[in-house]
């Protein structure tokens, strides 16, 4: 009898988390899914008509589609790679005895908490801008052309300030984990004779697996996203260079008032996104069962 | 022999490690110092050394209004995560203490779905906000960010609640204590550093959050993330006001998450990494 109240009385708990995003996703997916067979443009609003799937071949006729859907794998498998290397590299030193451990920390990590939209200027107007940016003085100081790198390269710009801020997130996590390594074992590797190298990749690493996986999945959900940093650098040009698929929808539905064909394009990212998620989750939930 | 070893080793790892250090965190040195420096000494070319004025703060504050969106961010990012820990306390505890065969799955749901992309539902959202007449409020944009943050907050609750030694509750109840006895006396101390390091951790999450803020927002409403955003107009071109309003609006962030290292590992990871 107990445990039936328990049980009624856990499920009562619970009630208010699981409706609220139970709603959070039905109501507007449905509605996603709805406008996305709709010929509805916010300039005409009395004209919504049913359209087929319209949208979707719009939408995939654009050539700004493939390039978006380019783009968005381009960020996230970029990002993922530096900081990932980058952090396990980081995460190894920062392993190490050294002077002033805690300080080096702090400062490591600081990028993670700032905000997008200051990241993505500060990097803009003082680091990469061409004329008065810190890479040009460098560029000058060497006495090469300073490179405009929102012109020339700007998927790549975007790519350099995303790392920035998500290098602390892996390093730290990676470092973590590193510090719960046996040290016993690790000793025993040593004394065994075991190089740096077959260390590394017979103790350490497998000891990372986890914590890898966790940080890909993780900033996987978050790169997926990246649209702040887009909006105050390059607004997804010049052409659609920049642009990514969560950028082509919006501007799809804000500057083009295309309700259907941002709708379209939004249950493509949530396909997309899927995909990505089948994987990962997967993976997340082998992981987390050990 | 060894000993001379080591710390040649030491000193050598220091270095590196300061040296990389510096470059990950110089961006942020950078603005620091471009902000106290004149405008035409923010773009007179590369150097470490401001004249120290103070100015660029005074007129972020006087000329853009800097208060009204710090006021925003703040009661944006107490409020939702407040709300949502309102939310999702129970929720937590109910899955770790009495856990069925579904909990598990629950769990892995409620993470799947942060893994919808906002952009997908930008559109419904907006129309449902606009109908509402939520655009540009407050409330509407803190019930945003709770439900964006729901799961994680409800994942890193469970993780510390599952810690919690359920003998402890029992050998409670066996001295005679009764429900409220249990809830303020053993309940509340070994959950309250959990619930801590959630609101600390959500608190930074809805600071940054930097697409419905931006999104949803134009000027009663908007907080620190937008009203950076809005520099980015080519009339904005200020560089040590920016780097001063910037300064503002990460410093209280940056501060916190110096202080929650440990909780943001753990927070993030959804406890699998310690």
């Amino acid at each position: 009898m107990a445990t039936h109240n328990t049980k009624a009385l856990a499920r009562l708990m619970m009630a208010p988390s699981v409706v609220l995003l139970l709603v959070w996703m039905i109501v507007p997916l449905s509605m996603t899914l709805w406008f996305s067979f709709q010929n509805y443009n916010l300039l005409s609003p009395g004209n919504v008509s049913f359209a087929g799937f319209f949208n979707y071949r719009y939408f995939y006729s654009d050539p700004a589609f493939f390039q978006s859907i380019w783009n968005t794998l381009m960020i996230v498998g970029g990002v993922l790679l530096i900081t990932v290397i980058g952090g396990t590299f980081l995460a190894l030193l920062l392993d190490q005895p050294i002077f002033g451990q805690g300080i080096v920390r702090i400062l490591v990590i600081s990028p993670f908490f700032v905000m997008p939209p200051v990241a993505a200027l500060v990097w803009k107007n003082m680091i990469m801008h061409p004329g008065y940016g810190v890479f040009a003085d460098i560029s000058r100081l060497f006495g090469t052309t300073p490179i405009d790198w929102f012109a020339q390269y700007p998927l790549l710009s975007i790519v350099i300030i995303v790392a920035w801020q998500w290098l602390p997130f892996a390093t730290l996590i990676l470092l973590t984990a590193l510090q719960s390594l046996d040290s016993e074992q690790r000793e025993a590797a040593e004394m065994d004779g075991a190089s740096f190298i077959s260390r590394f990749i017979y103790l350490t690493l497998p000891h990372l697996a986890r914590a890898m996986t966790v940080v890909i999945l993780i900033q996987t959900i978050f790169l997926l996203g990246v649209y702040a940093e887009i909006l105050v650098t390059t607004n997804g040009g010049p052409g659609y260079a920049s642009t990514n698929l969560p950028f082509l929808i919006y501007r799809t539905a804000l500057l083009g008032y295309d309700v259907g064909g941002a709708s379209a394009g939004g249950i493509i990212a949530i396909i997309l996104a899927n995909i990505v998620a089948i994987f990962l989750m997967r993976a997340v939930g082998k992981n987390l069962d050990r | 022999m060894a000993r001379a070893v080591t710390n040649r080793h030491k000193v050598i790892a220091t270095i590196a490690a300061w040296l990389i250090a510096f470059v990950i965190f110089f961006p942020i040195l950078y603005t620091l110092l471009t902000s106290i420096k004149t405008e035409s000494e923010a773009i007179a070319g590369f150097s470490l050394i401001p004249s120290g004025t103070f100015e660029n703060y005074i007129t972020v504050q006087t000329r853009n209004g800097y208060f009204k969106p710090f006021m925003n961010s703040v009661v944006l990012s107490v409020g939702s995560t407040i709300l949502a820990l309102i939310i999702a306390v129970p929720a937590a505890w109910a899955m770790a203490f009495s856990p069925t065969k579904w909990t598990k799955e629950i769990l892995m749901w409620m993470l799947s779905t942060k893994m919808m992309p906002a952009v997908a539902v930008l559109v419904p959202i907006y129309l449902l906000f606009r109908d509402f007449g939520l655009l540009d409020t407050r409330i509407g944009l803190m019930v945003m960010l709770t439900l964006i943050n729901l799961p994680i907050v409800v994942w890193m609750l469970y993780t510390y609640f599952r810690e919690i030694p359920g003998e402890i509750l029992e050998a409670a109840r066996m001295d005679g204590a009764g429900l409220w006895q249990e809830i303020v006396y053993v309940l509340t101390p070994m959950a309250l550093p959990g619930i801590a390091s959630t609101f600390l951790l959500n608190i930074i999450l809805a600071w940054n959050e930097s697409f419905w803020t931006i999104r949803l927002t134009a000027v009663d409403a908007a907080p620190l993330t937008a009203f950076i955003a809005s520099f980015s107009s080519p009339q904005g071109l200020f560089w040590a006001k920016l780097s001063a309003a910037s300064t503002m609006a990460i410093a209280p962030i940056l501060i916190l998450g110096w202080f929650s290292q440990k909780q943001l590992v753990r927070g993030l990871t959804f406890g699998a990494v310690k």
